[in-house]
């Protein structure tokens, strides 16, 4: 579904991802661990089409199709999804007219029904029941005056209508209390199928026991210095990632994606 | 692309001219030109006192060109034409009469006017450069005493209610543009809703300039008796001109006790090219006058047009307990220039006021907020909320707010908040992230800035609001 060839990309001059590669299938989980600044977020950001990342060498085939060369919006319909760190507010304008309009987009461009405002509230309304959000967030104005747990929640709510085939969470975790954490990760796992692929970005353990990846790839200084099943994640949840972080021997832990 | 290239590939979608015949004065002003518009009118000779009275004032007047924050190469007075009239007969016993020409024009604009197509729930007043030339239900409204019609038909046919208001609330030496306005306004639309009544339909004007060369002069009054209650919409186009053309209206509004106006104007004045060549200079007075009791005057604008807007819809807060409301969205791009606000003088006790502005700035556009709030010594517990935001597009606009609060009374109140935001790049990132296109992703952005005065527009204008603004931006990525 998803091949990163030696993936260059920097911001204002500074080289952040320095040779990523990556190859992600259908129907894989795939967790994305590493030191903050190690440039987690920059990878998610730069297969969203950020426009502050420059990619300066590499590619990235997504089906097959230089994914580089979309615009971000194109990516979006074209099924690849990003949970943000930071969501971002957008005063004025309600959830449900947003995400309406976004999904709708998506329909339009697979030549499928687009919904009018009646029989979208009734998707909604089912979709906010996978991650237990209460109607009222529909009607607010997207992401404003949040919790930062709320806003979490409204990103796995913004899956679950788009039906993503790649998504990229980064750090959907941080923020949530424990009942929290279970009821998105429950959404997550409940929206994962077969056809499917979820790149799951956090600098802790703790979710990964609620979506358990088949791959753990550990990023340092913008590479991936580190690659193994889902007991790396333990590893590092107990022996921290400074032993990784100096030219630690790359393919010592198990099967490697591919 | 940019934002800002964004709102600059719209396109104008009403820039084209008709092709008629007019009959058009000679070019110039004097105090022959007010003499033959008011005989051209059959006017009688109280409203050709009027006109002088204003003519000789304005004589006198200067040109408000300093405290302004707009600047514009000197306007010629006597180039200009004062009355163009599509040529036809003067009064129409119906609306076949009128020339098949005008009705595909403002079919054309979106406002049918023949009984088999007219809106529903909605009067339209329409006006064509210096004429009105058909009112669309103006029998059903009479039922219920309800009088809408042309400016100049109110003249004619009760001329006893227009000399007891006209005048009354922007006074003929009022400002410059008044004076002139007083002095050869040609048309415009005359609402009087008596007491008690409810008016049970929207009144609109829909104004058009078509004439390269004349200035449009419109003049309405709107009366509401005791207790009466209306809603009134205002749109107007112009085709594309390299000549600046002016518009200098003056609107005034009274209401009675008890009784309520709501004024909604969405302006869409052809607004220049990307240079800033051609384009409507806009230069308005609109008053309104709560001088009854309990009454209230609402004004809603859309500025998005013309290329310079110079306007302060006010209310003055005569009666007891009266109510003002100001909800502005002023749009300029390129070389556009507005310096929009209100003005909310309380003389009366416990009177309320809410300023409600929202300023955007694209391209080198200027864009200033200019409002004054006058607590008057006996207006006790008087209220004034102003909240004011600018949002800039690119980094070649600006945007100025000039609040000015004088306050004579310790028992008042008075609340004033600013803001200035961007479109921020990670907003729009998040917007398209979600497969929303740039275009669409900034004109969202933008609605839901302004939604706080669109939600105080009638419905089917909030539509044509949210569409004009999405027009602004049409046609830009790809
Ligand atoms: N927009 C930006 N401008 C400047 N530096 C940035 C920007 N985004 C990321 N960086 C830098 O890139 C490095 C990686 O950041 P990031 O990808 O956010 O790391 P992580 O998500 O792993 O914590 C950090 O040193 C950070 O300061
Ligand atoms: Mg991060």
């Amino acid at each position: 579904m998803l091949e990163i060839r030696n993936l260059h990309a920097s911001v204002d001059g500074n080289e952040i991802l320095k040779g990523i590669n990556l190859t992600i299938n259908k129907g894989e989980v795939h967790a994305i661990m590493g030191p903050n600044g190690s440039g987690k977020s920059t990878l998610a950001k730069v297969l969203a089409g950020h426009p502050s990342y420059e990619v300066t060498g590499g590619e990235v085939l997504y089906y097959g199709k230089n994914l580089l060369d979309m615009s971000p919006d194109e990516r979006a319909r074209e099924g690849v999804f990003m949970a943000f760190q930071y969501p971002v507010e957008v005063p004025g304008v309600s959830n449900a007219q947003f995400l309406r309009l976004a999904y709708n987009e998506k329909q339009k461009h697979l030549g499928q029904e687009e919904l009018d405002p009646l029989e979208f509230k009734d998707l909604l309304k089912e979709k906010a029941a996978l991650v237990e959000m209460d109607a009222s967030f529909m009607t607010r104005s997207v992401n404003e005056g949040f919790s930062g747990g709320e806003k979490k929640r409204n990103e796995i709510l913004q899956m679950a209508v788009l039906d993503p085939k790649l998504s990229v969470l980064d750090e959907t975790d941080s923020g949530l209390d424990i009942d929290a954490l279970r009821i998105v990760a429950g959404g997550v796992n409940k929206l994962h199928d077969p056809e499917k692929a979820v790149i799951v970005v956090t600098h802790y353990q703790r979710l990964l026991n609620y979506i358990v990846p088949d791959f753990v790839h550990v990023l340092s200084a913008g590479r991936i210095v580190k690659e193994g099943g889902k007991e790396l994640a333990l590893e590092l949840e107990e022996r921290g990632y400074d032993w990784l972080k100096n030219g630690a021997n790359k393919h010592t832990a198990a099967p490697v994606a591919s | 692309m940019s934002t800002a290239e964004i709102l600059g590939n719209r396109e104008y979608k009403y820039g084209w001219v008709t092709d008629i015949e007019s009959e058009t004065i000679p070019r110039g002003l004097s105090e022959d030109t007010v003499r033959l518009i008011s005989a051209k009118k059959d006017e009688p000779e109280w409203m050709l006192e009027f006109r002088l009275k204003a003519y000789r004032n304005w004589l006198t007047m200067k040109e408000p060109r300093k405290w302004p924050n707009i600047e514009y190469p000197e306007v010629d007075f006597q180039d200009m034409i004062y009355y163009s009239a599509p040529k036809q007969k003067a009064t129409k016993a119906s609306l076949d009469e009128v020339d098949p020409e005008l009705l595909r024009t403002f079919e054309k604009l979106g406002i049918p006017l023949s009984e088999q197509k007219q809106l529903a729930g909605v009067a339209v007043d329409a006006v064509f450069d210096s004429v009105s030339v058909a009112t669309t239900y103006k029998e059903k409204l009479r039922k219920v005493g309800v009088i809408f019609c042309s400016f100049s038909e109110a003249v004619r046919e009760h001329p006893e209610i227009v000399r007891k208001y006209l005048g009354s609330v922007v006074p003929t030496n009022d400002n410059f543009y008044a004076a002139l306005n007083s002095a050869v306004f040609s048309d415009g639309s005359f609402c009087f809703i008596p007491k008690g009544v409810r008016c049970p339909m929207e009144l609109s004007t829909y104004f058009r300039i078509n004439n390269s060369e004349s200035g449009q002069f419109e003049r309405t009054l709107i009366v509401a008796e005791e207790s009466a209650y209306v809603s009134y919409l205002e749109g107007c186009t112009a085709p594309k001109f390299d000549r600046n053309q002016l518009h200098a209206a003056v609107v005034e509004l009274v209401a009675l006790d008890d009784a309520e106006i709501k004024y909604s104007t969405v302006q869409n004045w052809y607004a220049g090219d990307e240079d800033g060549k051609g384009g409507i200079y806009n230069f308005v007075t609109k008053r309104g006058k709560c001088a009854g009791r309990n009454s209230k005057i609402s004004w809603t604008q859309v500025e998005t047009g013309s290329a310079i807007t110079w306007k302060y819809p006010s209310c003055i807060l005569l009666g007891d307990n009266s109510i003002g409301e100001f909800y502005s969205v002023a749009l300029t791009n390129h070389a556009q220039e507005a310096d929009t606000g209100t003005k909310m003088i309380h003389l009366g006790k416990n009177t309320r006021s809410t300023i409600v502005s929202k300023g955007i700035a694209a391209g080198r556009a200027n864009n200033s907020y200019r409002g004054l709030v006058k607590i008057m010594p006996k207006a006790e517990n008087a209220r004034n909320y102003t909240q004011c935001d600018s949002m800039l597009i690119g980094s070649n606009c600006s945007a100025n707010t000039f609040p000015y609060i004088e306050v004579m009374n310790n028992t008042s109140r008075v609340e004033h908040e600013a803001s200035t935001s961007k479109i921020s790049e990670e907003q729009l990132f998040y917007l398209m992230q979600r497969g929303i296109s740039q275009e669409d992703a900034v004109s969202l952005i933008i609605n839901g800035f302004c939604k706080d005065v669109f939600l105080q527009l009638p419905m089917e204008f909030a539509v044509e609001a949210t569409r004009l603004l999405g027009l602004k931006l049409e046609g830009a990525v790809g």
